[in-house]
């Protein structure tokens, strides 16, 4: 656990009344309903729930990821004075990648298998800072393989996906995620797909991410033990709904919803105490 | 480099292995040429001379070395029926129907690639729909019926076109190159209309897939998500498509040559398989062979360049 960031620090991500529904398959369904909180600069919050509450969903919508047609959305999702969930598409794309980045649950497929892995890492170099010449992109991009932990960065610029184990593969969308520093980082589920080896390094990885550049991280896990670990707050979710929430130790020790002490009594106690 | 040379070894065993096929199943059913060329009424001893003036005296595989060796060095033997080196018969023959089939490809990329993209781009719009019923009209259309279907529309209605007013690349290579341009019409358009259908499924197919959303969240616009990533994967399906593309479009130029009167390789084929003039008839197949495994060799290469993930050992 980490110290808490200051609690007066004003939030820089405000979600209100958030509802998404479906309404492909006849008969409308909710996947998210009345979800409101907030997001503070520099903060890890964690986002658990068993699959299919809808913490995915949640994570979509704020990365402005969702499907516009497909959906109903309702409620607010403010950043720097816009409401995400209901801007035009080209304000969405002025904050994609560069102030509010995403990374995803399955490392081997969310890279473009044909495409060179520093070209990848440089992308959001490119839509956003056209400025910026090939050498200083390369530079930029190098820079932030090597935060992401990738050894030999200069090398496994010039390589392609397949050449990588999932676990370096997730550094790599770290690594173009965080290029341009966002003030929001949003993982879901980062190390499901990895083994409890690589799973540790990439937490640690997230934690010095948030440490070093202040980017505030929503993390969303079916783990509570890795969310302990790591976050400041938790939401507890539960189709579709937030059940509780607070400062993740206060939950953890202390959780008031019944779901939630299903929850905790289902971690293995070892890793309770640990 | 590694792997171009070991696909191109392939290649060349793979000619040999279909020259010799045909070789061989061209003596089988030839009969006797000898008789074919004195006729009936020939006595034994000129058909023995003539015999091993052509060379049959010899045994099968002694005759298909040296066939092959005249052959590789552009010699592949004198017509039965025209007594003439097959060379000289096909020289003026040759260029224009690889011609019509080259443009005809052309066409199929320019009409069939663009279309895909819009179509996918626009993937269930009005424009879209259109497009996919039309496109199922044109699949079903051979290009024989399309290219009288053409003639008659831009030749007889609108005057654009003056159909068997053929001109000899010899007399003007704009004008020979405008008279194809409606045969070359007929044979690219089922093709193209077939590629436009791969293209966008391969499209759509790609557009659901993981890297696509990763694309999106890096700020990227639909355009920049189709042409930066996109396309390319798409691309790969279609490549094999594009390398049979090919020898659809020299089997539709021989057809087209017909319908158009275009002096190609088609009417001395027909008049050679008619006439039973193997010599002729042998070294066109074994050139379409031969263009085809080259362009299966050229669509291998590209898989290459373009997939990395390929020929990896
Ligand atoms: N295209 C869709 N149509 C209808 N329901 C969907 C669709 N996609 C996802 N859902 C539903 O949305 C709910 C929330 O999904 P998700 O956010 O992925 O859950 P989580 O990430 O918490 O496991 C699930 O119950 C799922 O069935
Ligand atoms: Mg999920």
């Amino acid at each position: 656990m980490q110290d808490a960031p200051l609690s007066q620090d004003k939030p820089i991500l405000a979600i209100r009344d958030l509802h998404l529904e479906f309404h492909d398959h006849g008969r409308p369904e909710v996947v998210v309903e009345d979800l409101s909180f907030e997001l503070r600069r520099a903060e890890i919050l964690g986002i658990v729930g068993e699959s299919g509450s809808g913490k995915s969903m949640t994570a979509l919508a704020i990365a402005g990821l969702l499907n516009r047609h497909a959906l109903d959305c309702s409620g607010t999702i403010l950043f720097d004075g816009v409401d995400l969930l209901h801007c035009g598409r080209a304000t969405l794309r002025r904050y994609q990648g560069d102030e509010i980045s995403m990374i995803f649950q399955e490392p081997m497929t969310s890279l473009d298998p044909l495409q060179r892995i520093g070209m990848q890492v440089e992308e959001a170099l490119r839509i956003h800072r056209a400025e910026l010449s090939a050498a200083e992109r390369r530079k930029m991009a190098i820079r932030a393989m090597a935060a992401a932990g990738l050894p030999d960065p200069e090398q496994v610029y010039g390589m392609y996906p397949h050449e990588l184990s999932g676990g370096m593969r997730q550094r790599v969308m770290i690594a173009a995620a965080t290029v341009l520093k966002p003030q929001i980082l949003i993982a879901d589920e980062p190390t499901t797909a990895l083994d409890v080896t690589t799973q540790a390094q990439i937490i640690a990885l997230l934690r010095t991410i948030n440490a070093e550049d202040q980017t505030a991280i929503v993390f969303i896990s079916h783990d509570l033990s890795l969310v302990r670990q790591l976050c400041h707050r938790v939401i507890v979710m539960r189709k579709g709904v937030a059940v509780e929430s607070g400062a993740s130790d206060e939950v953890f020790r202390n959780p008031r919803h019944p779901y939630t002490k299903a929850l905790v009594d289902a971690i293995p106690k070892v890793v309770l105490e640990r | 480099m590694r792997y171009v040379l070991k696909k191109t070894a392939t290649m060349l065993a793979t000619l040999l292995v279909v020259s010799l096929l045909l070789f061989v199943a061209f003596q089988l059913i030839s009969g006797d040429p000898a008789t074919r060329i004195l006729g009936t009424g020939a006595t034994p001893e000129s058909l023995a001379v003539l015999r091993s003036e052509l060379g049959l005296d010899r045994p099968l595989v002694t005759r298909y070395l040296s066939w092959l060796l005249s052959f590789a060095q552009g010699d592949p033997g004198v017509s039965y029926v025209y007594n003439q080196p097959v060379a000289t018969l096909l020289a003026t023959k040759i260029p224009v129907t690889l011609v019509l089939a080259a443009l005809s490809f052309a066409f199929m990329c320019a009409m069939g690639i663009p279309t895909g993209i819009i179509c996918a781009k626009y993937a269930g719009s009005p424009v879209d729909r259109i497009v996919m019923v039309a496109n199922q009209v044109i699949m079903a259309t051979p290009p024989f019926f399309s290219g009288i279907l053409l003639s008659w529309v831009l030749g007889m209605g609108l005057h654009l076109f003056t159909p068997g007013g053929y001109v000899s690349y010899e007399t003007s290579v704009p004008r020979f190159l405008g008279y194809l341009v409606v045969p070359c019409l007929a044979i690219a358009l089922p093709r193209a209309a077939q590629l436009a259908k791969l293209l966008r499924g391969s499209i759509l197919e790609e557009a659901g897939k993981n890297y696509v959303r990763t694309a999106y969240s890096r700020g990227n616009n639909t355009s920049g998500v189709l042409f930066g990533h996109v396309l390319k994967n798409a691309f790969l399906p279609a490549l094999t498509f594009l390398g049979m593309s090919l020898g659809t479009m020299l089997a539709g130029s021989l057809v087209v040559e017909r319908v158009f009167g275009i002096p190609g390789v088609s009417s001395i084929l027909l008049a050679s398989i008619g006439n039973r003039d193997y010599p002729v008839i042998l070294a066109i197949v074994v050139l379409i062979a031969a263009v085809i495994v080259v362009v299966n060799l050229l669509v291998d290469i590209l898989y290459k360049v373009l997939d990395p993930r390929i020929g990896e050992e």
